[in-house]
């Protein structure tokens, strides 16, 4: 294109103009990126949800505990292949700051259900046969600088007391989606000293996680799960896990409806820094417009040289912008406590959006330059002074 | 043979309702190689007599014919490229684009052809040693006296060899010296150079270097 100096000089005629321009530009582009960071962290767990998983928990809330018993009869329900439990643990590691997920399990399936967390098998042995043994994500093993043999010792919240578990297995996650940093250990563990200390609440687990033969039956199954618990003292709620997931995010749902709707706020102002700009450099050059097309040049000159120059600023503005996001993104995982979000990091579809946005922003802040230069006659263009 | 032909020419402007005409049933040739003076006082109607000859605005009514060409009756994008080929413009306050150089300035036109960058390159240099600014090409508009930015104007509006160059007054924002300057340039391009000149003037002594002299007054010419 034979006008490209000409844009890449008219970019640089204001200096200062074009440099807050192109600043304000990465600055929404890095706010977006985060953002959208935060939100896809936040939705981690329902994008790694399995389809061949469903969750049976208490009907009235997640927080009340279902009976052991339930095991063996949610089996019998046709299309179940496997069951498994687990327990909320809670408890404190070290100090109130280090957040992990910390659950009690059912030793012996628990990672054939949850096959994405990959378990040397010689590991996966030694601690089935432990029963105060653990296994941890390999997050933890980097964050706290354990090893296998280490013992982890907790002091307990929800279960009073002081636990103390030896690092028997190291999972590393499947994929990126699958969270590192759980510590899993046995149920029976717990449950033996609920049984010597606190019998009431003992032969209880938090919830069930059902693998079933068929995704396209979960509907059917969940129906028959919870038909079996009806009218007794601990009826159930079963839906697919992500349903359940996506449970535990409503109640922050105002929170990030609000940030999902700040970061396209953002795109908007960036709509308005650009738009501002073009609109001022159009207005200065109507005249020059004017020549441009009493010389020959033809309107889709004119339209690519100031949709080119408002292309190029939202390019540079957007690629510093992006080559921000990744320190800052960084850094602000650094500043939350260890453990917040277990998957924190920069999708590619998180920079395609603001890639796009920025060349969509781009060509939507050219449109009035373009109508003014195309619509002014070239004779009252002339007649302009200055 | 006439290059240019103007005929029943007349050219209104709207003010809300009211009609104000500027040219009324104009017409009037101009031969090949012509240097033309349009004089009048101001509002007369000659820059806009040049405007349309150099198909930059559209008459009410009548037709002008430059060469065998209808300017006229060309569409904005035809017209847009006959103004490229055939005709050089040459304004009061130079109108160069001031982020480009002088050099820049000049190969302006030139980006409209097909010319290699190195063709380019020869035209330039050649039609800035004709205006005498071949030292100068480098140089930013603003780096340029008056008289050095109407030369490199002059220089962007014969470097596609137009069939005519249309000036308006092009001296008009110059001191006497440089004024002189640009007279005897356009002079020479006119002698030497076989180029037909239109100029729209207000000042008797550079009406003098035309070889014909039209007035127009209240619309129209004598």
């Amino acid at each position: 294109m034979r006008v490209l100096k000409l844009i890449y000089k008219n970019m640089f005629r204001h200096k200062l103009r074009t440099s807050l321009t192109v600043a304000g530009i990465a600055i929404a582009v890095t706010s977006f990126v985060l953002l959208r960071t935060v939100l896809t962290a936040w939705y981690e767990g329902v994008d790694a949800s399995a389809v061949d998983r469903l969750i049976v928990r208490h009907s009235v809330s997640f927080i009340f505990p279902l009976p052991y018993a339930y095991k063996e009869r949610i089996l019998k329900v046709p299309g179940v292949k496997d069951v498994t439990f687990a327990t909320w643990f809670g408890g404190v590691y070290r100090d109130k700051k280090q957040f992990f997920a910390r659950m009690a399990v059912e030793a012996d399936n628990f990672f054939d259900v949850y096959s994405e967390m990959l378990v040397p098998s010689g590991e996966l042995e030694t601690f089935k046969k432990e029963r105060n043994s653990c296994i941890i994500g390999e997050q933890l093993v980097e964050r706290y600088n354990l090893k296998i043999g280490d013992i982890v010792s907790m002091d307990g919240d929800i279960f009073p007391g002081k636990w103390d578990v030896v690092v028997r297995g190291i999972y590393r996650p499947r994929d990126k989606s699958t969270d590192p940093s759980n510590m899993l250990f046995h149920w029976q563990y717990v449950d033996e000293r609920m049984k010597a200390e606190w019998p009431s609440r003992a032969g209880l687990v938090g919830w069930y996680v059902v693998k079933i033969d068929r995704p396209d039956e979960s509907a059917a199954i969940s129906a028959e799960i919870d038909k079996l618990f009806a009218n007794s003292s601990a009826e159930t709620k079963t839906e697919t896990e992500r349903a359940f997931t996506l449970g535990f995010l409503s109640g922050a749902s105002a929170v990030i409806t609000a940030i999902n709707m700040l970061s396209f706020v953002i795109i908007g102002i960036i709509l308005l820094v650009l738009g501002n700009t073009m609109i001022m450099a159009a207005r200065e050059r109507v005249k020059e417009y004017a020549v441009l097309k009493t010389l020959g040049f033809s309107a889709h000159h004119l339209v690519g040289l100031i949709a080119g120059e408002s292309l190029l600023i939202a390019a540079v503005g957007g690629g510093v912008g992006l080559a921000l996001a990744f320190p800052l993104v960084h850094g602000f995982e650094a500043a939350l406590p260890k453990g917040w979000f277990p998957v924190f990091e920069v999708k590619a579809i998180t920079l395609i959006l603001a890639a796009s946005g920025a060349v969509v922003v781009g060509a939507l802040a050219a449109i009035f330059p373009i109508q003014r230069a195309l619509r002014e006659r070239i004779v009252d263009a002339l007649r302009q002074v200055g | 043979m006439a290059l240019v032909s103007v005929q029943n020419i007349s050219k209104s402007y709207w003010r809300d309702s009211l009609e104000i005409p500027v040219l009324s049933n104009i017409s009037f040739e101009i031969p090949e190689g012509e240097f033309l003076g349009l004089m009048g006082p101001s509002g007369s109607g000659k820059t806009t007599l040049l405007n349309l000859i150099a198909g930059i605005d559209r008459p009410s009514g009548g037709t002008i014919t430059v060469k065998d060409t209808i300017v006229t009756s060309l569409g904005e994008g035809e017209l847009a490229k006959w103004r490229a080929r055939n005709v050089g413009f040459v304004f009061q306050f130079y109108n160069l684009l001031p982020v480009l150089t002088a050099y820049e300035n000049v190969e302006l036109p030139l980006l409209l052809t097909k010319l290699s960058k190195k063709e380019r390159r020869d035209h330039v240099e050649l039609v800035l040693k004709v205006v005498g600014l071949a030292d100068r090409m480098d140089h930013y508009p603003k780096q340029l006296s008056g008289g050095q930015e109407q030369r490199v104007a002059i220089a962007r509006a014969i470097v596609t060899d137009p069939a005519i160059l249309v000036a308006d007054e092009p001296t008009g924002d110059l001191d006497k010296s440089s004024a002189e300057e640009i007279l005897r340039l356009l002079e020479r391009l006119n002698e030497e150079f076989k180029k037909t000149i239109i100029m729209v003037t207000h000042d008797p002594r550079a009406a003098e270097r035309a070889h014909t002299i039209r007035h127009l007054d209240k619309g129209e010419l004598s």
